[in-house]
């Protein structure tokens, strides 16, 4: 985990002319902050700005220009016309029961591999670091043949058993290392006390990973509703595709001409992930960098 | 008490169904994709045997190479810009910005946990010349750069630098953090003790801070050249490849050779492939690290 200990820096007071002359001096660095945040944000503010615009003002008006009317209906266009409502369901149908049996399969393994006592536990550890380090494009053709021999294309269920496997590696890696820092006196205790190994996990252990178990999941969560290679590969029917194919294939047929939907669409696809960040956002940027360190 | 840290069938509840799926969604496949490199053929075609051949062909594909050379100077050219930029930006929020700096630190990862699919339509909408100029090239316009008005997708070369504009804007402020929480680790002393020696501004930076960081550039560095050799979605949506197969990485021939022409066998050793190129250019920069350091 990172410390986000600040350093204690020494502040001088200095008196209000030489103070000036340091806001001064400074300028030029807080202009280049304010650029650097225009940056990052207003390509996602022209999304939801030109989201709104009608087809016409496209080729009347500038680019950044602000919608002259709102034009509502292309988010309407977009979830009927454009399919995003079947997409959106597509997507939380894959997303949600993925997450939910990563998390399970992730923790109880990080348990069992950090506070059991077995032989081999370091080697399973090892193996699991193997599927950060494989691209998933390895696998794909084996799975697609085993997929295809059990009827498995063109189903959710296909879906989830990649996401759970893929998101398995850096779950475990990073379950692990909370309960590496656990303090073992309190699973020993409740041992003592008589509870067993499965009332020690799921009434000491897991209530104390909490927060890492929603840090995980958060990040997870941005890989599974982002991933496009494996919806790709996997859906081919139009009804079944997520929210990420499925707006490549709008973009395909609408794109050219209609504008106003296709950033709705867009819009639409940003969104979660954008309600995520705000609310969680110091939590995400935890999770990701931590899965950066450990990966 | 040993007793039941120690007990097997306990461990086998807790591991065993995670490793069941990782082993047969997983480790198997990996095995399996390795005996497919020497076969050529599809489920639906069926296999045939041809020892070697695939990897002859390697050497004969000009697709492949062309490919392979695309990967490899795309990653470089956007991991390098990732990490610099990211760096600058961290020593920003260090040295600059310092206490105040979370508001702006949480603004500029944003773009990360976007959707790049998404986000590469944008950019295919910022940079659009037809139907109707994008914003780049009504700004162009607009200021009287008219020569400058291009299809910016449409050029290899261009089409090149906003992948790689794009791919950097999204995964710089993810970077800033990383490098940030190394930043703020180097203990005040040390800088204290360079800013008497009469180290400041860019010569602190260039001999004290960045020495010290090194180790997470370096990590920072293999990360995310894992990422961009595997590089997928930011392309898929920008130009699919194109134009022609100028901005195709291996990834993009993976899917070509293997769904595109049902070729299960050339497409296992393209991916097998992919996975040594990561595998090099990762171990290459750990070692340049190393001599680097000592």
């Amino acid at each position: 985990m990172n410390k986000t200990v600040a350093p204690s820096r020494v502040t001088q007071s200095p008196k209000a002319s030489s103070r000036f002359s340091k806001w001064l001096s400074n300028l030029p660095l807080t202009l280049l902050v304010l650029l650097i945040v225009f940056l990052a944000l207003y390509p996602v503010f022209w999304i939801y700005m030109s989201s709104l615009k009608g087809n016409l003002e496209f080729t009347t008006y500038q680019m950044w220009a602000l919608p002259q009317s709102l034009h509502w209906e292309n988010y309407l266009r977009a979830w009927t016309e454009g399919h995003m409502s079947t997409y959106f369901v597509n997507s939380l149908l894959a997303v949600f029961p993925s997450l939910l049996i990563v998390i399970l399969l992730g923790v109880s393994t990080a348990f069992g591999i950090e506070i059991m006592q077995w032989r081999y536990k370091d080697t399973t550890a090892l193996l699991f670091l193997v599927g950060i380090m494989v691209p998933i494009q390895v696998v794909l053709l084996p799975l697609f043949t085993t997929f295809y021999k059990l009827h498995l294309l063109d189903t959710r269920l296909s879906l989830i058993l990649v996401y759970v496997t893929f998101g398995l590696p850096l779950t475990v890696f990073f379950l692990t290392g909370y309960f590496k820092t656990f303090s073992r006196e309190i699973i020993e205790a409740a041992i003592v006390d008589g509870a067993s190994i499965y009332q020690v996990f799921f009434k000491v252990a897991l209530p104390m990973v909490t927060n890492a178990v929603v840090t995980v999941a958060v990040v997870q969560f941005f890989f599974m509703w982002n991933d496009l290679l494996v919806s790709l590969t996997f859906i081919n029917n139009p009804d079944l595709r997520t929210v990420q194919s499925g707006l490549l294939s709008f973009v395909g047929q609408y794109g050219q001409r209609d504008w106003g939907p296709t950033f709705a669409s867009v819009a639409l696809s940003v969104t979660p992930t954008l309600i995520v960040y705000l609310v969680l956002n110091q939590m995400v940027m935890k999770g990701m960098a931590a899965g950066a360190v450990k990966g | 008490m040993q007793g039941t840290l120690r007990d097997w069938r306990a461990v086998l509840v807790f591991v065993g169904p995670a490793l069941l799926l990782y082993t047969l969604i997983l480790l198997i496949p990996i095995i399996w994709s390795l005996g497919y490199t020497l076969f050529s053929g599809s489920v639906i075609t069926g296999f045939k045997f041809v020892g070697l051949g695939n990897f002859v062909q390697l050497t004969q594909d000009q697709k492949f190479q062309s490919a392979l050379w695309f990967g490899t100077k795309y990653a470089l050219v956007v991991s390098s810009g990732q990490v610099v930029l990211g760096l600058l930006l961290a020593l920003l929020y260090a040295f600059y910005l310092r206490k105040t700096s979370v508001l702006v630190r949480t603004i500029v990862f944003l773009p990360a946990v976007l959707p790049t699919v998404a986000v590469g339509q944008m950019f295919a909408k910022l940079f659009a010349i037809a139907p109707q100029y994008g914003l780049v090239n009504s700004l162009l316009h607009r200021v009287g750069l008219d020569s400058l008005v291009q299809a910016w997708l449409g050029q290899a070369g261009t089409a090149f630098w906003v992948i790689a504009a794009m791919d950097i804007w999204k995964a710089m402020g993810f970077y800033a953090v990383l490098l940030y929480a190394g930043l703020v680790e180097i203990p005040e002393e040390v800088l204290e003790a360079a800013r008497l020696d009469g180290a400041k501004g860019w010569n602190l930076a260039r001999f004290v801070v960045v020495p010290l960081i090194f180790p997470i550039m370096i990590s920072s560095l293999i990360f995310s050249l894992n990422g961009t050799l595997k590089v997928f979605d930011s392309i898929m949506a920008l130009t699919g490849g194109g134009p022609g197969t100028s901005t195709m990485p291996l990834t993009l021939y993976f899917q070509k050779v293997a769904f595109t022409y049902s070729d299960y066998g050339y497409g296992s050793t393209v991916a097998l492939m992919l996975a040594l190129q990561s595998l090099i250019v990762t171990l290459l920069i750990f070692r340049r690290a190393r001599k680097d350091v000592t």
